[in-house]
């Protein structure tokens, strides 16, 4: 199911009507019952996938405390008799156990992901080192939606609880709950338990505050979405589908197009996400802050997908890095590599883990895992030049002119925008050859001999997109410089605005006959 | 403390670590340094930082920084 359709928009306004109308005390139940319908609705299959990985976390989980609370009670009781080494040696042992269900939980979690997944992408690769008559069939099965969500945010909670910052929720419907947040099941963000619950369990008045700045953020998602995304997606399906026909200019032109494509659909998506939740009174963190304001893609990964690129770093980076083989090999590399490299090889090998796991995540084909590694690349790279932007600074003082930050911001959307390129053609060995031509066939006539109305966008539409893009680089501008739109109670420009986007979907929104209305992109992954 | 200081001077010189507390919050360490950080602990200190004191309360000064390898020395 996704955001524009009618399904969806009647399975939010439903619960969310009933939501104000029930007592408080039922209102969770009530998002536990709309989101086990809405996941049914997609595919009654799905259920079976998204309940074990429930039951898993929730069984280990629930031991996982026992366990801690068992070992509290017995160095409480025994805090007189014990020495310091044996309450240690208690704690070590528990953690031990602790660890078990930590792994049986993600084994579970992950490996439903795993084989639903990857399974086929593992049997392609396979084949291709087999002969014509040895070939594996691949396998028919069904890969739940959301399952990368799901599964990162159900990872999370078994580890945070593991590691003792989240107390396991003794209540299984209310875990299934923040398991199966419906808003989240489109395309996320992965949201962590501590930072949900308290507002998903919660009980909610209906305030106005809620409900105007939850249906502003949905209206400018759908504006996002179904004015520019819907628009320009079939422009750039078009340009990197013929290959033969559009190269050189063209790829450059469908570089700048799924950059705004991109952007618009999966913030777009976000903020519809973010809405609905706010209307339900449930607070889900921010996933985007302005990530084309980057000035570098470290920063941009600061910026973009936050919950997943937090979610790599603590739950992947962070736990390699520091392990002790890690920090052996960090000492080993120093005293035999020099003090300067030496110091950078734990970082390096868990960067690669984390950019390779990055570009899997997003989905099983090398294109992606290409993507990933690209990314790893052009950050190191980056990191590696670092001692000679400092020397070019201390020559050239331009780091704080406004042009030169413009500079900044364009290089990091231009850099991003090319890597993206293996997201569209799908195609590594293709994507390398498209993005080659872009510099040894360039045609600057495209742009005037109307080769661009010929890719499924009409003059009208070039209009829609550039207003469309004004309207958004001045709001990303003004967010940038305020921190905020508009303020919590300027009720009357709030709701003047709202007519205006609500009018301006109705009227711009590219639905209807000759338009997909296209899944999200994000959604797939 | 004071080879702590050192350590994170080595990173950022232009940083007063004596008196800033907001490493993290202000971005002044990212994850890269922090990665570092805890590696150049381990062979001064002798002291393992875990992953899940990886926490912006625990790297936001050098001061806590301390403190934390102070708790995980008493532990050990």
């Amino acid at each position: 199911m996704i955001f524009t359709s009618a399904g969806f928009i009647a399975a939010v306004i439903i619960p969310a009507v009933l939501y104000y109308l029930l007592p408080k005390k039922a209102q969770w139940p009530l998002l536990l019952i709309a989101s086990i319908g809405f996941y049914f609705a997609a595919d009654k299959r799905y259920l079976i996938f998204i309940f074990v990985t429930f039951l898993a976390a929730y069984i280990c989980t629930i031991l996982m405390g026992r366990i801690d609370l068992k070992t509290k009670a017995y160095i409480d009781s025994n805090k007189d008799k014990i020495t310091k080494e044996q309450k240690k040696e208690v704690k070590g042992r528990a953690k031990t156990r602790k660890r078990i269900f930590l792994i049986i939980g993600l084994i579970i979690a992950l490996g439903i992901l795993c084989v639903t997944k990857y399974t086929n992408f593992v049997i392609d690769n396979i084949n291709l080192l087999l002969k014509d008559g040895s070939k594996i069939r691949e396998m028919n099965i069904i890969v739940p939606a959301a399952i990368s969500y799901y599964t990162f945010q159900t990872c999370s909670y078994v580890i945070d609880v593991y590691r003792g910052k989240t107390t396991p929720q003794k209540n299984p419907f209310k875990l299934m709950l923040f398991v199966s947040f419906f808003p989240l099941l489109v395309q996320g963000p992965i949201c962590r338990y501590d930072d949900l619950a308290p507002t998903l369990f919660g009980e909610h008045k209906l305030l106005e505050k809620n409900i105007s700045t939850g249906l502003t953020r949905i209206i400018w998602g759908y504006f996002k979405k179904v004015v520019v995304a819907n628009r320009i997606a079939p422009a750039v399906i078009a340009l990197t589908g013929d290959t033969d026909t559009y190269k050189g200019t063209f790829v450059f032109v469908a570089m700048l197009f799924y950059a705004f494509d991109l952007y618009c659909d999966f913030t777009g998506g976000i903020d519809i996400t973010i809405g609905i939740s706010k209307v339900l009174g449930v607070d889900v963190k921010e996933n985007f802050n302005l990530p084309y304001f980057s000035k570098n893609i470290k920063e941009y990964w600061n910026r973009w997908h936050i919950s997943m690129g937090t979610w790599f770093t603590d739950y992947i980076f962070y736990p390699v890095s520091v392990c002790t083989p890690m920090l052996k090999l960090s000492k080993w590399s120093r005293e035999h590599l020099g003090q300067k490299i030496g110091k950078r090889v734990t970082v390096y090998l868990a960067s690669l883990l984390v950019w390779f796991t990055t570009g899997l995540w997003h989905g099983p084909a090398w294109n992606f895992i290409v993507w990933g590694l690209m990314n790893y690349v052009v950050i190191m790279a980056s990191q590696e030049l670092e001692p000679l932007y400092a020397k070019f600074h201390g020559k050239f003082k331009v780091k704080d002119k406004p042009l030169y930050g413009i500079f900044e911001i364009v290089r990091t959307i231009l850099l991003m925008s090319m890597i993206r390129m293996f997201d569209c053609y799908r195609n590594v060995p293709l994507t390398f050859k498209m993005i080659g031509t872009m510099f040894t066939k360039v045609n600057l006539k495209i742009f005037s001999d109307g080769s661009l109305l010929g890719i499924g966008l009409t003059a009208a539409d070039y209009i829609v997109l550039a207003v469309s893009f004004v309207i958004i680089l001045t709001v990303s501008i003004i967010k940038n410089k305020r921190g905020h739109v508009i303020s919590d109670n300027a009720f009357t420009l709030r709701y003047s605005l709202l007519a205006l986007l609500l009018m301006g979907v109705i009227v711009f929104g590219a639905y209807g006959t000759g338009y997909d209305m296209t899944q999200f992109i994000y959604n797939q992954f | 403390m004071e080879e702590l200081i050192k350590i994170l001077k080595d990173l950022h010189p232009d940083v007063d670590f004596d008196t800033c507390e907001t490493l993290i919050d202000d971005k002044i360490l990212d994850s890269f340094d922090i990665v570092s950080v805890i590696s150049e602990i381990n062979e001064e200190f002798d002291v393992v930082i875990p992953a899940e004191e990886i926490i912006p309360e625990n790297f936001n000064s050098a001061k806590a920084l301390y403190a934390l390898i102070k708790k995980i020395e008493d532990e050990d």
